[in-house]
C-alpha cells in the first residue's frame, strides 16, 4: 500500500501538526490585536469595561499562546528532520526569513508575554500597554515572515540555482515580496482577524442567551458581554467584505500563476469556454471527469475574469504528473466560501439589528452564533488545504517536487513519530480545548467582583466556586 | 577586506545554543527537581519562579533549529535525521511541560496529572537533548549531502551519559535558581539538591571529559598534543575554581553566587566543547564552511541580527528584571 511509505507518511505527519498549530495563531494573531485594543481603549476612555474584558480574554490567549508556542517548536525541527532534501535546497532562501520570525517576531512575543499576562502591577498601566502592543506587533510580524515564506514555496522568484543543486537568492525584495505573498498575507491576516471575531461573538452571543434565560453567574457584568459582541459585530460587518475582495484577489492571482490549482478548486478537467462555476460533484481523478456536477454556466468565467467570455484551462491541458489532487481542494474550497458567505450574511444582518435597536435580543442571531464560534478555524483550515494540497506534487512549485524533498528516514521511524503526535496532540491540545471552554463558559465580571473574586487565586474569578482551592487561597493572593 | 561570515555565524549560532542552555536549563531544572519536592504551595513557588520566563527561554531553541536552517542548511539536513527519534522526543516532552504551565492552574483534584507531565517532560526533554548531543559528538555517517545512517544509530552508551550527564547538570541548574528565588522549604531543599547535583554533575563531567578524547583524533591532538594543550588546559582549571566557588557560596549561604558558578560550569563545558568540534560542525565530515549557506544568505542574515540580538538581550534583561528577587509565597504573578 503506498500510504504507508515514508514520503505519505511524512506527509501526513506534516500536515497534521501543521494544522493543529495553524489554528493557534489564527486565534491569537488576532486575539493579541483585540487584547492591545482593550488595554489601550482602557488607558484612554478610563472605563473599566475594557480592563475586565481584557483580564477575560488574558487568561483564554494564554492557555492558546502556551499551545502555539509548543506547536511551533515542532514546526521548526521537522522542515529538517523529515523533509531534508528540502531543507537543504531551499536553506539559502528560507532559513534567512525563517530567522528573521525568530529574531523579529518570536522573542518580541515572548519576551513580552510574561509582563503582558503577569506584570501589570509591577510595570504600571503605560508599559503594560505597551508590552500588550508588542506582543500583539510580534504576532503580526510573525504571519508575515512565514506567510512570505509559504508564497515563496506557491510563487518563487529572486532566486538562482547554484552548482549543488540549491536555490541561491538574488534578489531579496523578489524573494520576499514573490507574486502571491501580498495577496496571501491580507487574505490570512483578515481571516485572522474574522476567526478571532467570531469567537468572541460566540462567547458573547452564548452569554447573552444565558442572561436571557436568567441563568447568569451572579456578579457577570452586561456591559462586558454587550461591549464584546457588539466590537464582534463591527467586525463581521466591515471585515467580511474585505475578506471576500481580498480572497477574489488571491484567486485572480493563483489563476496567473497556477492555473492548475484553479481548475482544483474550480473543478474542471476539461478546458472551459466560457467557464462555468461547478456549485457541486464528485471529482473522479482516475477517469479525469467530475460526477454528478451541478453546474451554472459564465459564472466561472464572470468570477476569475470578471467578464462573460474568457475561459479556463482544466485539468487535461497540462501533463498528468503536474496534477495535484482534486477532492480535497475542490471540496475545502467550497467549505471555505460558504463560510465567507454565512459570514457575510450575518455581519448584513447584524447591522441591520443594529439599526432597529435590537442587536442584543435577537435570539435567532445569537444561536446562529454561538453555532458559527468555531466557523473561522474551519474557514481557515479549509483555506490552507486549497493552498497546500492545490500546490502538490511540488513543494517549490514548478521546481522541486515533494518526492525529491523527503528525508533519508525509514517509515517505521516516521510512522512511529506521527502516532505519537497524534496521541500527544489530541490527549494534551484535547484537554486545552477543555480548559478554554471552561473559561468561556464563565462570563467577564465586574471589576469589583473581580477583585474580591480572584485576589485569592489565579484566574479564579471565572472558575466556579466548586473549583476553588481554599487550602491555598490565602496563600497566593 | 573579506568577512568570513560562516564564521560570524558559527559564532552566533554557537552562543544562541549556549544561551538556550542556560536559560532553559534552569526552568528544565526546575521541572526535574519538581518531584522531590512535596506539598502544594512549595510547588506553586517552584512554577511560578519560572512562568513568566520560560517562553522567552524556548524561544532560543527555536533560533538554533532555525538558525541552524538559515545559515547553516547542509548542517540542519544532515543532523536532523541522524537524531530523528531523540529530536521528536525532546520536541513531545517539551509539549508536555509547556502546557502543564497553564493547565495545572485550571485543575485541583486531578492537578497531580499535570505535575507529572511537568516533571516527566521536563526530563524527558533533557534527557533527549543530551542524548542528541552526545550522538553529534560522537559523531554521524554523511553520505555526499545526506545523513547515510539507520535509526536507532544515535542511541550508544556515550550519549546514554550524556543524557544522564544533562540531567543532573540541568538539576543543579534548577536547584541554584530556587536556591536564588525560593523562600522556606523551597530554598532548604534547594540547598540540598544543589550540593548533591554539583558533587555528580563534577564526576559525570570527569568521565564525559576522559571519554571524548577516544571519539575522534581531532579531539585527541587537540586536548593533548604540544603546543595546542598549552592553551586548553586553563579550561579544565577554570572548572575546578568554578566548582569551588559553588560549593564556596553554598556553604557561606549566598543566594547568587551558586547559580552563577553553576552557569560558569556549563560555560565552561561548553567551550571545552567548542575547542573539541571546531572548524567542524559535524565532527570528522562536515565543516562550518561547507555547511554555511552562501554569503548573500549570511549577510542578509546578520545585517537584521546585528540589529534585533542586542535588542533581545535589552528585553529578555528587563523581563527578568520586572521578576526580579524572591518569587515568595505570596506572589501575585496569576492575578
Amino acid at each position: 500500500m503506498e500510504w504507508f511509505d515514508a514520503l505519505h507518511l511524512a506527509r501526513l505527519q506534516f500536515a497534521f501538526t501543521v494544522a493543529f498549530h495553524i489554528i493557534f495563531p489564527a486565534f491569537t494573531i488576532g486575539l493579541a490585536s483585540y487584547l492591545f485594543v482593550l488595554n489601550a481603549a482602557h488607558q484612554v476612555t478610563r472605563k473599566p469595561v475594557y480592563l475586565d474584558l481584557f483580564n477575560y480574554w488574558k487568561k483564554i490567549f494564554a492557555l492558546s499562546f502556551g499551545m502555539g508556542v509548543v506547536s511551533g517548536i515542532v514546526m521548526s525541527y521537522q522542515f529538517g528532520t523529515n523533509w531534508s532534501v528540502f531543507a537543504d535546497k531551499v536553506g539559502p532562501i528560507l532559513g534567512p526569513l525563517v530567522g528573521y520570525e525568530v529574531l523579529s517576531a518570536f522573542f518580541l512575543e515572548a519576551g513580552f508575554l510574561g509582563v503582558m499576562l503577569f506584570g501589570r502591577e509591577r510595570v504600571g498601566e503605560k508599559l503594560h500597554v505597551f508590552a500588550t502592543a508588542m506582543v500583539a506587533l510580534g504576532t503580526f510580524a510573525s504571519g508575515f515572515w512565514i506567510l512570505a515564506v509559504n508564497s515563496w514555496m506557491q510563487t518563487p522568484d529572486g532566486y538562482v540555482i547554484n552548482a549543488v543543486g540549491q536555490f541561491v537568492p538574488d534578489d531579496w525584495f523578489k524573494v520576499i515580496f514573490n507574486p502571491s505573498f501580498p495577496h496571501r498575507l491580507l487574505h490570512m491576516m483578515l481571516a485572522a482577524y474574522l476567526t478571532t471575531a467570531f469567537v468572541v461573538a460566540g462567547v458573547a452571543a452564548y452569554h447573552l442567551l444565558k442572561v436571557r434565560a436568567g441563568k447568569e453567574t451572579p456578579g457577570f457584568s452586561i456591559d462586558a458581554v454587550k461591549k464584546m459582541f457588539s466590537m464582534a459585530m463591527w467586525m463581521a460587518a466591515i471585515v467580511v467584505p474585505m475578506q471576500i475582495y481580498a480572497g477574489d484577489a488571491q484567486g485572480l492571482n493563483t489563476l496567473q500563476y497556477q492555473p492548475l490549482k484553479i481548475a482544483a478548486m474550480e473543478g474542471h478537467f476539461e478546458d472551459q469556454k466560457p467557464a462555468g462555476l461547478v456549485l457541486f460533484g464528485i471529482p473522479n481523478q482516475e477517469e479525469a471527469k467530475m460526477e454528478y456536477k451541478v453546474e451554472i454556466p459564465v459564472l466561472g468565467s464572470l468570477i476569475l475574469h470578471h467578464n462573460l467570455t474568457e475561459g479556463l484551462r482544466g485539468y487535461k491541458s497540462f501533463p498528468r504528473a503536474e496534477w495535484p489532487p482534486m477532492a480535497p481542494p475542490f471540496f475545502a474550497f467550497r467549505i471555505m466560501v460558504g463560510i465567507g458567505m454565512l459570514m457575510l450574511f450575518i455581519g448584513m444582518w447584524s447591522l441591520w439589528l443594529r439599526y432597529k435597536k435590537r442587536l442584543y435580543d435577537t435570539p435567532m442571531l445569537l444561536k446562529t452564533l454561538v453555532i458559527m464560534g468555531p466557523s473561522g478555524f474551519i474557514a481557515v483550515i479549509s483555506g490552507w488545504v486549497v493552498t497546500e494540497v492545490g500546490r502538490q506534487p511540488y513543494t517549490v512549485y514548478g521546481l522541486l517536487r515533494t518526492v525529491d524533498s523527503l528525508s533519508p528516514i525509514e517509515a517505521p521511524a516516521v510512522a512511529a513519530s506521527l502516532v505519537a503526535f497524534i496521541i500527544v496532540y489530541f490527549t494534551l491540545f484535547g484537554s486545552g480545548f477543555y480548559y478554554i471552554f471552561r473559561q468561556m463558559k464563565n462570563p467577564p465580571m465586574l471589576s469589583e467582583v473581580v477583585l474580591s473574586h480572584t485576589s485569592p487565586i489565579r484566574a479564579a474569578g471565572f472558575v466556579h466556586p466548586e473549583f476553588k482551592k481554599p487550602s491555598i487561597a490565602g496563600a497566593k493572593s | 577586506m573579506i568577512i568570513d561570515y560562516a564564521l560570524i555565524w558559527a559564532g552566533l549560532i554557537a552562543f544562541a545554543v549556549l544561551a538556550y542552555v542556560v536559560l532553559d536549563g534552569f526552568d528544565l531544572g526546575v521541572g526535574i527537581l519538581f518531584p522531590f519536592v512535596k506539598g502544594e504551595e512549595n510547588r506553586d513557588q517552584m512554577m511560578n519562579s519560572v512562568a513568566p520566563l520560560w517562553d522567552g527561554n524556548e524561544t532560543w531553541l527555536v533560533l538554533g533549529g532555525g538558525g541552524l536552517f538559515a545559515v547553516f542548511p547542509l548542517a540542519y539536513a544532515i543532523i536532523m535525521p541522524a537524531l530523528y527519534a531523540p529530536i521528536f522526543i525532546m520536541l513531545l516532552a517539551l509539549v508536555f511541560r509547556g502546557v502543564a504551565f497553564e493547565f495545572r492552574w485550571k485543575e485541583t483534584k486531578n492537578q497531580y496529572l499535570w505535575d507529572i507531565a511537568f516533571a516527566g517532560g521536563s526530563i524527558v526533554a533533557t534527557f533527549a537533548q543530551g542524548v542528541s548531543l552526545g550522538a553529534l559528538v560522537q559523531g554521524i555517517p554523511v553520505m555526499g549531502r545526506a545523513y547515510s545512517g539507520g535509526w536507532w544509530e544515535w542511541l550508544t552508551p556515550f550519549s546514554l551519559l550524556t543524557g544522564l550527564a544533562l540531567v543532573v547538570g540541568y538539576a543543579l541548574l534548577g536547584a541554584t535558581w530556587l536556591v536564588m528565588k525560593g523562600e522556606g522549604e523551597v530554598y532548604d531543599k534547594a540547598h540540598r539538591f544543589a550540593k548533591v547535583t554539583g558533587l555528580g554533575l563534577l564526576v559525570l563531567i570527569g568521565l564525559v571529559s576522559l571519554w571524548t578524547p577516544f571519539l575522534h583524533d581531532q579531539f585527541m591532538a587537540r586536548w593533548f598534543s604540544w603546543p595546542s594543550m598549552l592553551y586548553v588546559v586553563p579550561v579544565p582549571l577554570l572548572v575546578l575554581l568554578a566548582a569551588y566557588l559553588l560549593f564556596d557560596g553554598l556553604k557561606k549561604g549566598y543566594v547568587n553566587q551558586p547559580y552563577l558558578s553553576a552557569v560558569s560550569l556549563f560555560v565552561l563545558s561548553y567551550i571545552g566543547l567548542v575547542i573539541s568540534f571546531f572548524p567542524y560542525i559535524v565532527p570528522s565530515s562536515v565543516t562550518i564552511w561547507d555547511a554555511a549557506a552562501p554569503d548573500v544568505s549570511l549577510h542578509f542574515l546578520l545585517v537584521g541580527a546585528v540589529v534585533l540580538i542586542p535588542l533581545i538581550l535589552m528585553y529578555t534583561g528587563y523581563a527578568y528584571w520586572v521578576f526580579r528577587g524572591k518569587v515568595g509565597k505570596t506572589s501575585g504573578y496569576h492575578a
